[in-house]
């Protein structure tokens, strides 16, 4: 059966898209890039980060700040994604995520993409970014239930509920794989020749989890 | 208690109550409101009914009534008498012979126990005439003061449950709607959003079950109308419940009390066990077919927990934290069903709009807001306390009117309105007319009706600060700008209260709440920078002296102020006595002096002078 489609509107171009695509996947299907942390392709999106925000009028009414990934294209949405409001807003974030997770390859991949030349707020050194993605992986991807938030707001950060490995978790390192914090930040300009590629490859990683979170497979395991 | 099956069942039966309250001839109500429980006022009531025993009054019918919150706290435990209307505060345990043996045997008024009105010195025997009550409003909370939270009849004799009949057996569910719509009644949860509106969306929402929640989570500290409502009438929140279900068709409903509100959740509890028994709840309501139960939900007491999307994730066993709206609660909310979610006095609003009818209601207000709202003042005025008020009084009514204008002459200088991300409106504008729109127009909001009244002594820097760091307290921490925003904004204004603020600091404070603002998830964060943007709007010059001159005007911020003595010290030395840093030297009867580098600026010295001479700067 046909899948009914809507017609909207990104960055001038109008567009017809199937209905129940979020704004990110239509703009992703027509090559127009909006930046991401929180999102991953077949988990439930967050709406976490919002760093993916974007300007949205409904009906030709006032333009409102929404995120991408979340909100799901109707007939005759507008929809810009690079406005001053917007660029700025994500500029500011990108800064307060850098400012947390200096040290977390992602964090400055979107600060240096955000044009980002310097950071207005004393540095942390947090090794997660609280996007989730571990958590979302493992329960709906691997029918694990090991992983939670617990704490609230800035004291918020992934456990395991109670301290223990859950009989559900299998090892299978779903949530080493999903999470940006274990990627290690580049290091710079290398000797001429000399390969790097460290934030690709396993064996030489300072830590695997951020802070132990996801307390399972080294031997750094406090569990 | 009877069960009643029919309209005119109910009639009767009030009929009935009516008859045999009109045999009492005297009533006591002593309250029994969670402010006045912590004045003591059970033992005043255990002390009553001892006295009332005791002497037997053979020729008299005594009635002692306890009931919920009268509104006036401050002024607790609150005794009223009728049919005299006598109007007793601060009563203890140890007046009560008193009372029983001169007022209620011989009529006569104890001076000693009147409310004194600050401003003119003169005694007020009755609650009509204290200038508290006398420009207030009091549709939604009058009832308080005439039952018993506790007993079902009391309601009903006071016409509890006709508004029930009539929207049963008189109107259709979309004739109910229709009248909501037309009276105006808009949210009391804070957003102030058309309830008549979002009944109707919910009505027709598909599911073919549906759920309705009433909101008395109460997050706001400070402020306990929800509370009051929910414990001092509690049947008024079950009828506007059972009228909005008929007319949504809605088949369960949850009140979600925050548990901090024991007595609340006791009350509401036995009031849902009376409707039940009574037949006004559960299976085919008094004979009409119709069905609907409510049940309480308990919740951690989160200030997060009330927004709607968390509120329903903690309902359903989930961590309460926030989640994207795009599609509404009404169309899909608890379980996935249609949910129509209201605050407390939203709901409590409706039997009074069905009793008397829209026209009536939409008279009272102004244009865009009907109707009347509660708001609890506190801060610095000479009355504090539950005030309700019809939309469209000024500020300075209710503060200079009803609250008495200024605590120990000093001057008013602005009131927070809105709750802790509500905004602060400065004196200067207090002809403004309170409403949603209004309020909202000067960058502060209703909210759910917090109001504190701050006076020069207050640092609007610091209560920028405060409110900032309650709300990072109060953060859940899902989203980026409102965890990590409110966290820099924090420390900013740490900053610029410790002096360590220069010229880029207030650009970045406001660029920064900006974002926060428009990229949050939730209405917290949403609304978060509301305290720090109008304290730059009104009172920008306070943040300049602190950042420029390294100066708290109202000499609050200890970093930047210094204690001294000045001329006017009589050299009596009771400050070097309770300085804890022994900071304070001089001769007797000399000119003392502060040794700065001792001094921890506690104030101490301050407090004791007679003589005014310690300067703060
Ligand atoms: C952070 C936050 C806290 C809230 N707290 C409350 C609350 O304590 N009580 C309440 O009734 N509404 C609260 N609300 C508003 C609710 O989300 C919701 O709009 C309201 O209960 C709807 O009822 P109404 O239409 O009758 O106002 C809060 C909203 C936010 C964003
Ligand atoms: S541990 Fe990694 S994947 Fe999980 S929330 Fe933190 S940064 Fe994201
Ligand atoms: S705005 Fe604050 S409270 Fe709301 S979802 Fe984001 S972090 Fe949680
Ligand atoms: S990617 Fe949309 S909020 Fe994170």
């Amino acid at each position: 059966m046909e899948r009914k489609t809507v017609k909207i509107t990104i960055d001038g171009r109008l567009l017809e898209v199937e209905e129940g695509n979020t704004i990110l996947q239509a703009g992703r299907q027509f090559g127009i890039h909006i930046p991401t942390l929180c999102y991953m392709e077949h988990l439930t999106p967050y709406g976490g980060c919002r760093i993916c925000v974007v300007e949205i009028s409904q009906d030709g009414g006032k333009p409102f700040v929404d995120t991408a990934c979340t909100y799901e294209v109707k007939d005759g949405l507008v929809v810009q994604t690079q406005t001053p409001r917007i660029i700025r807003a994500r500029k500011m974030l990108a800064e307060l995520l850098v400012a947390s997770a200096p040290n977390v390859k992602i964090a400055q991949d979107i600060a240096a993409r955000m044009g980002l030349l310097k950071v207005r707020f004393p540095m942390e050194d947090n090794r997660c970014v609280l996007c989730g993605l571990c958590i979302r992986m493992c329960y709906e991807q691997m029918d694990g239930k090991a992983l939670g938030f617990a704490g609230r707001g800035t004291g918020r950060k992934v456990s395991m509920p109670f301290n223990t490995r859950s009989e559900t978790c299998r090892l299978c390192r779903g949530c080493d794989y999903v999470c940006p914090g274990v990627i290690v930040p580049c290091h710079g300009v290398k000797e001429p020749g000399e390969l790097c590629g460290r934030c690709v490859r396993l064996d030489d990683m300072p830590y695997c989890c951020p802070e132990g979170t996801f307390g399972c497979f080294c031997d750094k395991n406090p569990l | 208690m009877r069960k009643i099956k029919t309209a005119s069942d109910l009639e009767k039966w009030r009929q009935d109550i009516i008859k045999k309250q009109k045999r009492d001839e005297i009533v006591v109500s002593v309250c029994g409101g969670t402010g006045c429980h912590a004045y003591g006022c059970k033992k005043v009531r255990d002390q009553f009914a001892k006295a009332i025993k005791k002497n037997g009054f053979m020729d008299k019918k005594i009635r002692l009534r306890f009931t919920g919150c009268r509104g006036f706290c401050e002024r607790g435990p609150i005794v009223t008498i009728q049919p005299q209307g006598v109007f007793y505060q601060r009563v203890q345990e140890k007046d009560v012979d008193l009372i029983v043996s001169e007022t209620i045997n011989q009529g006569k008024i104890i001076d000693r126990l009147l409310y004194e009105d600050p401003n003119t010195k003169r005694k007020i025997d009755s609650e009509k005439e204290i200038p508290f009550y006398k420009a207030q409003h009091r549709l939604v909370l009058g009832k308080n003061g005439l039952i018993e939270p506790t007993k079902i009849e009391d309601y009903i004799g006071v016409g509890g449950y006709q508004s029930l009949t009539k929207a049963l057996f008189e109107m259709k569910p979309e004739e109910i709607i229709e009248e909501i719509k037309t009276s105006g009644l808009r949210g009391r949860g804070g957003a102030g959003f058309p309830t008549g509106k979002k009944w109707e969306d919910c009505r027709k929402a598909q599911g073919n079950m549906k759920y309705l929640i009433c909101n008395c989570d109460e997050g706001d500290p400070g402020a306990y109308m929800d509370r009051s409502l929910l414990e001092g009438n509690p049947h008024s929140v079950l009828e506007g419940m059972i009228i909005g279900a008929y007319a949504i068709g809605g088949s369960h409903g949850y009140i979600y009390v925050r548990h901090e509100y024991p007595l609340a959740c006791k009350n509401a509890e036995i009031a849902i066990k009376q409707a039940r028994r009574a037949g006004l709840l559960g299976k085919d309501i008094l004979g009409s077919g119709f069905d609907f139960d409510i049940e309480i939900a308990k919740g951690g007491g989160a200030f997060v927990c009330g927004e709607s999307t968390a509120l329903i994730s903690s309902i359903e066993g989930r961590v309460g934290e926030p989640r994207s709206k795009q599609i509404h609660t009404v169309t899909r909310g608890l379980w996935g069903k249609p949910t129509n979610l209201n605050n407390v006095e939203t709901w409590a609003n409706v039997p009074l709009i069905i009793e008397k009818g829209s026209k009536w209601f939409a008279s009272i207000g102004t244009e865009k807001s009907k109707g009347t709202k509660i708001f609890s003042l506190v801060g610095k005025v000479k009355n504090t306390g539950l005030v309700e008020v019809p939309m469209g009084i000024t500020l300075n009514e209710i503060i200079f009117g009803i609250g008495g204008g200024a605590k120990n002459g000093r001057q008013i200088k602005a009131v927070q309105t809105g709750g802790p991300s509500g905004g602060c409106i400065p004196a200067s504008l207090f002809d403004l007319p309170v409403d949603f729109d209004s309020l909202t127009q000067v960058g502060s909001m209703m909210g759910s009706g917090g109001m504190i009244v701050m006076d020069e002594g207050t640092c609007m820097v610091d209560v920028a600060k405060y409110f900032v760091h309650f709300l990072e307290e109060e953060s859940c921490g899902k989203c980026l700008p409102c965890r990590e925003g409110l966290k820099r904004m924090g420390q900013i204004l740490d900053g610029i209260t410790e002096g360590r603020g220069d010229e880029e600091t207030l650009m970045l404070l406001e660029d920064l709440s900006q974002v926060v603002g428009d990229t949050s998830l939730c209405g917290l964060g949403k609304t978060a920078p509301n305290p720090v943007l109008s304290a730059l709007r009104y009172f920008r010059p306070e943040f300049e002296a602190h950042i420029y001159q390294k100066k708290c005007p109202a000499g609050v911020c200890t970093s930047l102020i210094q204690y001294s003595i000045s001329e006017d010290c009589t050299g009596c030395g009771a400050c070097a006595k309770v300085c804890p840093m022994k900071a304070i030297e001089g001769e007797k009867k000399q000119i003392h002096r502060i040794l700065t580098e001792l001094c921890s600026k506690c104030g101490s010295c301050k407090d004791v002078c007679k003589s005014n001479a310690v300067i703060v700067q």
